[in-house]
């Protein structure tokens, strides 16, 4: 076979290349490899600290919890703070650290199908859903947890969404727009309605832009189970997802059941987005889903890179946002955001420095 | 022995528009079947019809010997859709991993065997881009990402590649070289259809030919196709010039 492509990629230096990379990519990769391993350790010690607080009844587990507070006393006593010694303030961490580890994951696979604004609509759909729950407990006088019913009615709106795209052309983004609103319009009403005639009294500020004080002991639980269900899902959908998302047509005629793929990534989206939803906010949410993935997306070689680096991105947003957070006593959702958002031009900036040829995602 | 693709009294509408009208052709194991007709004349359709990508409404479809929505072997098929070049092209996959897919349909939800891998890594030497294999698809050119594309359904062990268009945007004679990879592909044994607008390549290329503009003008072998007056039929009278250099 004749050499006769037009190079884009000189066959030639592409070899010679190949062999200096050689190293620089093993390093790469093991630097990458670490990173991962970090977050996976904070991951499973925050998904321990959540079983901790929830089995601390039993007196066993109840001294370890102790223990551990104890520890983040001395913490607090070293660093000058007032974090490491509360309870609620390691929920809040906890749940941020696993919402740092899954919004990524799942908004690898959303931004590349160009789904970005699915995570936005879902985000205003919980926000429904937490209207509902509110007047469903005020109503009935329920127990259960507020985030459930927002679970519920979410996962509800992630199938509507689904119905919408397969029905209106390639991801029509106009259905979901006016769903996007249509929710968040519902959820306002809902509220507005609630506050007057039953007298719920409700903080929306407090769900709109994420409070520490939503975070609940049941709120953190959730969030492990969720955490734990998504990872465990991705991992062993790992590349029907990835073949689903890169050549939807291909894997349909290798079989792949497409439409059945696609309802699996927007309900974890749903999910994702209801536990995230705690920290961040209904209006921040999305951010958490899309910025680290478009960082990641800049430098990446590869979609396996791509992967680890949003998931490392996505944890460093969370740690410096709320290193920021409690510093400058200021809300964490917003700071997590704004770091995330710093790191995005980091790689923008690193791009151009280097001369890469284009972004790989186009910003339209 | 069944045919690979076999299409009976197939009629397909967009809505109101006709987009296919009784149209019924086979495809035999090792054919090299170039699909041509005018934009818009229901090529694609047809194609995606054949893949079980649409639903006729009328007509019935069979591949490998088997009704096309309970066919399940979904391996046996390699396609390069006409988007291929569009698609991925912002995502940050390598070309290492875009062929490797092409073993997802072998391993369901269990991890690539080492023997997958080596299958891939044979595919890349095959359409002679082994060296490229950890550059991102979207920064190969035209002509080396189809070679990628092609790469996949090889490592799938495809029996049957079905190409929409896979040359456009791609200079001249790096098309020269792709086709001549289709041509040693379908001499291993694989069967091939293709949609092409270049009838020129068609002639050069494929064995038989079914042109089409919403009925089919002509099915048989090329010879016939050159002899018949099917392309004025099909094209109207503009009369597209039939390259001859054998």
């Amino acid at each position: 076979m004749s050499r006769s492509e037009d190079h884009a990629v000189d066959p030639d230096s592409a070899v010679e290349g190949s062999q200096l990379q050689g190293d620089e990519t093993d390093a790469r990769e093991l630097i990458q490899l670490i990173g991962v391993a970090i977050v996976g350790v904070l991951a499973a010690a925050m998904v321990v600290f959540i079983a901790l607080d929830w089995l601390r009844e039993y007196p066993a587990v109840g001294l370890a919890f102790e223990q551990f507070l104890i520890a983040g006393a001395w913490l607090d006593y070293y660093l000058g703070t007032n974090v490491f010694q509360h309870a609620f303030m390691w929920r809040n961490i906890a749940t941020a650290v696993l919402i740092g580890v899954v919004a990524p994951l799942v908004g690898t696979y959303l931004v590349h199908r160009q789904m970005a604004l699915i995570g936005e609509t879902l985000a205003h759909t919980a926000f429904a859903g937490v209207a509902i729950g509110l007047l469903f407990i005020a109503v009935t006088g329920w127990q259960g947890s507020l985030l459930v019913v927002a679970l519920i009615v979410s996962a509800l709106g992630a199938l509507a969404v689904q119905w919408l795209t397969e029905r209106t052309s390639t991801y029509g983004d106009v259905p979901i727009a006016i769903m996007l609103a249509g929710s968040f319009a519902i959820g306002t009403l809902l509220i507005s309605w609630g506050r007057g005639s039953m007298g719920i009294g409700v903080d929306i500020e407090e769900w709109l832009f994420g409070s520490l004080s939503v975070v609940t002991a049941g709120g953190a639980r959730m969030m492990a189970i969720l955490a734990v269900s998504v990872v465990a899902v991705v991992a062993v959908t790992y590349k029907q997802l990835l073949f689903i998302t890169f050549d939807e047509q291909a894997a349909k005629v290798a079989q792949f059941n497409v439409s059945g793929y696609n309802t699996l990534l927007v309900v974890m989206t749903a999910v994702v987005v209801v536990g995230a939803m705690q920290v961040l906010g209904v209006i921040l949410v999305a951010g958490m889903l899309v910025i680290p993935v478009a960082a990641a997306s800049q430098i990446a070689r590869s979609f396996r890179e791509t992967l680890s680096l949003s998931i490392l991105f996505g944890q460093a947003s969370v740690l410096g946002g709320f290193a920021f957070a409690i510093g400058a006593s200021l809300p964490s959702g917003g700071s997590i955001i704004v770091v995330a958002i710093l790191i995005y031009l980091l790689a923008v900036a690193l791009t151009l420095l280097l001369g890469r040829s284009g972004p790989a995602l186009s910003m339209h | 022995m069944s045919s690979v693709v076999d299409i009976q009294n197939v009629s397909f509408a967009y809505g109101e528009k006709p987009a296919l009208e009784d149209v019924s052709l086979t495809v035999e194991a090792g054919d090299f079947l170039g699909l041509i007709g005018p934009n818009g004349s229901g090529k694609t359709t047809l194609l995606h019809i054949m893949l079980g990508l649409h639903s006729p409404d009328e007509g019935s479809v069979e591949l490998f010997g088997e009704p096309v929505d309970e066919f399940d072997d979904g391996e046996r098929i390699g396609y390069v859709s006409q988007q291929a070049t569009s698609q991925g092209g912002t995502m940050p996959v390598t070309v290492r991993e875009c062929v490797r897919m092409g073993r997802f349909a072998h391993v369901g939800h269990g991890r690539l065997s080492d023997a997958d891998k080596r299958i891939a890594e044979e595919a890349l030497e095959t359409v002679d881009i082994a060296n490229l294999a950890d550059q991102r698809i979207n920064q190969l050119s035209g002509g080396q990402r189809q070679r990628a594309y092609i790469a996949r359904a090889i490592a799938s062990e495809a029996d049957l590649l079905a190409l929409d268009e896979p040359t456009v945007g791609v200079d001249a004679e790096s098309r020269d070289a792709f086709y001549q990879l289709l041509d040693s592909l379908n001499d291993s044994g694989i069967t091939i259809v293709l949609i092409e607008h270049d009838i020129g390549v068609v002639t050069d290329r494929a064995d038989h030919v079914a042109c089409l503009n919403t009925t089919l003008y002509h099915h048989g072998d090329t010879e016939s196709f050159v002899e018949s007056d099917a392309l004025s039929e099909a094209y109207g009278t503009t009369g597209t010039v039939v390259h001859h250099h054998h």
